[in-house]
């Protein structure tokens, strides 16, 4: 087994772990490339189907390529598609900063959404490697009755045994593929030829490499256009994958303290 | 983190290259894990490795020194990991982070773990994913109570590769003698619990000193550094060298195909291999191994591959079942014992029940006794009653229900086992012995199969097999409809066959009394009879009172997709007032004790396929009722044409 087929093998134990052990599951799709690798790995898990609801939380400001992206593969995948909205930017917490705001509306949409449909347990695509507190994340992240995550007091995992069982109220957030880093997801992708957004790849000098709100979302500097050169430019970079996402940096806390209230 | 690792251009590139590795292919990977006290410098020890092999992204260290100058302190190497705010504000780790950097020789995943004794679950989370750890003791401070606990954990966790570094080793003016010291202590500890240290590495973390550099200080020292060390860690243990072990998570029926799905823990798998499906040492063929998008696969599949079968019979299996080779059985027990570590604020103490989870399988367990219960901190290991919160501990289990387990030292995979208590993880251990049950290995079973197909009986008796499983108060009336429903489907041409739960203790179950056990090995019993003549194109009809719902639930899961259940739903007073046997008189007058009619045991069914009262109904007309809802679940069925095509 090679480390793909390792990676692989250990995101479907744990997908089929979730569907044998929750009630009443969804997969988060954000329409990028980690959730697109997440279906997939689904569809490997399950034999080609995916026997839960895809919810796709819509701020209504994604990129058009992305809408277009979703409408072609909900069909050609046969997903049971649930496209939640979010409320609108007055409802959010006015203390945080604008662009850390505007992604806050996709946690308020995400609590309506799990209100409205009761889901038990969200498969959500986040990676240890893409930012400092997802680096602190179980693969059963217990989440309170506000959807919020105490990171003092998770309970442990270990030797693949999941703690599966949200008390009354809350939800469980499950992560298959927290394990896996950018790299590896590009180097599965081009495997197992798994459609992407073209906004990835470079088009006039610049491409994107984690896919957000249209407004809050900035290309990176980038030849690479084809996966086998952004292959070869991670290889060399030491840029971190979301310098292109605004509400990262606006203050040091920021990410954390949405993280803290349910932001993914 | 957001560390993105990065080229391998680093200080110590001037060394050797392995000769394995050519430029561009990859490295093997280990995981570790950097354990020991609070405060002795993991945090450092993870930052300066960070720096010295290059892996640092472009900016950070500057950043992070600027954020110490923004707050007025002294920058230090932990900040790196330190990257969320809380623990910047408290200065100590709470959590563990993973961080990939390239040595010469391997891909290295860096586990930080937290030191601190309330942070202990967190430590074993990240510990438990490693391949090999650090231990590191500050040379000031020397072996403390957490430096062995650590180590006490590793060997629990399964972890045998350690290098133990002596950091801080300026604070005693680089002194042999103190290394020396430290080393004999810990060296002894470790070796008491089976560990012998690859190295132990005198450093100072935070100026360099035998990090990746044999600096001048430490001219004594003729080991290995650090990233050396690193550099000669064993990748993690193939488990294909051992017995096939396919713990089932779930058995899969998304369309025509009954797929048993799992990951292969150890051994490996191919198609027409026989299987034994431990606990209840059932044996199949493996007549397909599925995939996707492509399928069937025809590759053998070895350990550690999440896979999918199809088998050449229809047999009841359920996730918790572990799939073996009949040449090495896992054993079936419902008694082990294991070594546990205890995070739980309760302590464990004997007769406390608690939930089990070994693989896929769980069970309920009560704790029967505990030995050598011990704190791993202290030097005097002094035994008690109860393993505490962060002790470890020996207990011997009684599980509710029989399990397949192996020791952890003929597989680690399945002899490893968790413990839950209200939903939570609380603990976890190795499996040090299995009391084999008292069921026979089945090595020499091989079920021969009927000489004819299904479809030829149903062809003649125009019905399927079925399981007509009759349950309801005793004098309900469950052995006159099982005689009807006999001579009604005899009459058509069908071959019933009744199983009464009496006549059966006469014969078969004449071992069995009345105590809750051998009432549920009754019921097995039954069941089991029912199935086989129910997949041989007979209908089973069976009248039993069968009043617990578990029993029931077990004889469904026996008979599956065949099975159909009918609750003889007659009230309570009309079966006592007929009292055909004289049971409800002898059982008022205190003649009888545990009767099912009087005692209120009788739990009824919340999900039969038919509910029947023949206190308001005649035999006939439930009779009827039963034939009707058999036609409509294609049990019974008056045209020929469709399967006569198939023949």
């Amino acid at each position: 087994m090679d480390h793909l087929d390792q990676l692989e093998a250990q995101s479907i134990y744990i997908l089929r772990e979730a569907f044998a052990r929750l009630k009443k599951l969804a997969l988060l799709w954000s329409l990028g490339k980690d959730s697109n690798v997440m279906i997939w790995l689904a569809r490997k898990a399950f034999f080609g189907r995916v026997p839960f609801p895809a919810m796709h939380v819509d701020t209504g400001k994604k990129f058009p390529e992305m809408y277009a992206f979703r409408d072609q593969y909900v069909k050609e995948w046969g997903l049971d598609v649930r496209i939640e909205p979010c409320p609108p930017i007055d409802a959010v917490d006015p203390t945080l900063p604008p662009a850390a705001r505007s992604a806050a509306r996709k946690t308020e949409g995400l609590k309506l959404a799990l209100a409205k449909h009761g889901f038990d347990g969200l498969i959500a695509g986040i990676r240890r490697d893409e930012e400092a507190t997802r680096a602190k994340e179980r693969v059963f992240s217990p989440r309170g009755t506000e959807g919020g995550w105490d990171v003092r007091d998770q309970p442990p995992e270990f030797w693949d045994q999941f703690n599966a069982s949200p008390p009354p109220g809350a939800h469980l957030r499950v992560h298959p593929i927290l394990h896996w880093t950018e790299a590896d997801i590009w180097a599965y992708t081009q495997r197992e030829n798994i459609p992407i957004i073209p906004l990835y790849l470079s088009k006039n000098g610049k491409r994107y490499r984690s896919l957000g709100d249209a407004d809050i979302t900035f290309p990176v500097a980038s030849a690479a256009s084809t996966i086998a050169e952004i292959l070869h430019e991670l290889e060399q970079t030491k840029v971190p994958e979301r310098a292109g996402r605004a509400l990262d940096h606006e203050t040091e806390d920021a990410f954390e303290r949405l993280r803290v209230s349910g932001y993914l | 983190m957001n560390i993105q690792l990065a080229s391998s251009a680093s200080a110590h590139d001037l060394r050797a290259v392995p000769p394995e590795l050519v430029q561009g292919q990859a490295r093997p990977q280990v995981r570790i894990v950097i354990v020991g006290h609070v405060d002795h410098g993991k945090s450092t020890l993870v930052g300066r490795l960070l720096h010295e092999t290059g892996s640092l992204p472009d900016g950070k260290l500057e950043m992070l020194k600027a954020v110490s100058a923004r707050r007025g302190m002294p920058f230090e190497w932990s900040f790196l990991l330190d990257a969320l705010q809380t623990e910047r504000d408290q200065g100590i780790t709470i959590d563990t982070t993973q961080i990939r950097f390239r040595t010469n020789a391997r891909e290295v995943v860096l586990i930080d773990a937290p030191g601190h004794a309330e942070f202990l679950r967190n430590m074993i989370t990240g510990a438990s994913q490693a391949d090999a750890a650090v231990l590191i003791i500050d040379a000031a401070e020397g072996v403390r109570d957490q430096t062995r606990r650590h180590g006490y954990l590793l060997h629990l966790l399964g972890i045998r590769q350690v290098a133990v570094v002596i950091n801080k080793m300026d604070r005693v003016g680089f002194s042999h003698a103190r290394y020396r010291e430290i080393s004999d202590e810990i060296c002894a500890h470790l070796d008491g619990l089976g560990v012998s240290p690859t190295a132990v590495i005198p450093i100072s973390a935070r100026d360099g000193d035998g990090v990746a550099a044999r600096t001048p200080q430490i001219g004594w020292y003729v080991g290995p550094t650090v990233v050396e060390a690193l550099d000669q860690l064993a990748p993690a243990r193939q488990m294909d060298e051992l017995p096939l072990r396919l713990p089932v998570q779930a058995v899969y029926k998304f369309d025509d195909r009954r797929i048993v799905a799992g990951r292969v823990e150890s051994g490996a798998l191919k198609v027409g291999d026989e299987i034994v499906i431990m606990p209840a040492g059932k044996i199949a063929r493996v007549k397909t191994v599925e995939g996707w998008p492509v399928t069937p696969v025809s590759a053998p599949q070895g350990a550690g591959r999440s896979v999918g079968i199809t088998l050449d019979r229809e047999l009841f299996l359920e996730r918790g079942d572990v799939i073996a080779h009949s040449s090495a059985l896992v054993r079936d027990t419902r008694r082990l014992k294991a070594r546990i570590f205890w995070l739980h604020d309760t302590p464990v103490t004997a007769g406390a029940t608690m939930l089990v989870r070994l693989g896929t399988m769980e069970s309920r367990a009560t704790v029967v006794a505990i030995e050598n219960a011990v704190d791993p901190g202290e030097l005097s290991s002094v035994g008690t009653r109860s393993i505490g919160r962060n002790h470890v501990g020996e207990i011997d289990l009684s599980l509710a229900q029989p399990i397949a387990a192996d020791t952890y030292s003929d597989n680690p995979r399945t002899g490893r086992l968790v413990i839950e208590v209200n939903g939570r993880i609380a603990g976890g251990g190795l499996v040090l012995s299995v009391d084999a049950g008292a069921r026979g290995v089945p090595v020499d079973i091989v079920p021969v199969e009927s000489a004819l197909r299904p479809d030829e009986r149903s062809a003649r008796f125009r019905h399927k097999g079925a399981v007509i499983w009759l349950t309801g108060l005793p004098a309900s009336g469950k052995s006159t409809l099982a005689r009807a429903l006999e001579r009604r489907l005899f009459s058509r041409g069908g071959s019933p066959i009744m199983l009464d739960g009496d006549t059966l203790r006469a014969g078969l179950n004449g071992d069995l009394g009345f105590s809750a056990e051998d009432r549920s090995e009754n019921i097995r019993r039954l069941a089991e009879v029912a199935s086989h003549l129910a997949r041989n194109g007979h209908v089973a009809i069976v009248a039993a009172v069968s009043p617990g719902f578990a029993d029931r639930a077990q004889a469904r899961r026996i008979a599956d997709e065949l099975f159909h259940e009918v609750h003889v739903a007659t009230s309570a007073e009309v079966c006592e007032a007929r009292d055909p046997k004289g049971h409800y008189r002898k059982a008022r007058a205190g003649q009888i004790h545990g009767f099912t009619g009087t005692d209120g045991g009788y739990q009824p069914p919340t999900n039969a396929e038919l509910v029947l009262d023949t206190g308001t109904k005649s035999v006939a007309e439930a009779t009827d009722e039963i034939e009707r809802m058999l036609a409509q679940r294609g049990v019974l069925f008056e045209e020929l044409a469709d399967l006569a095509a198939n023949i």
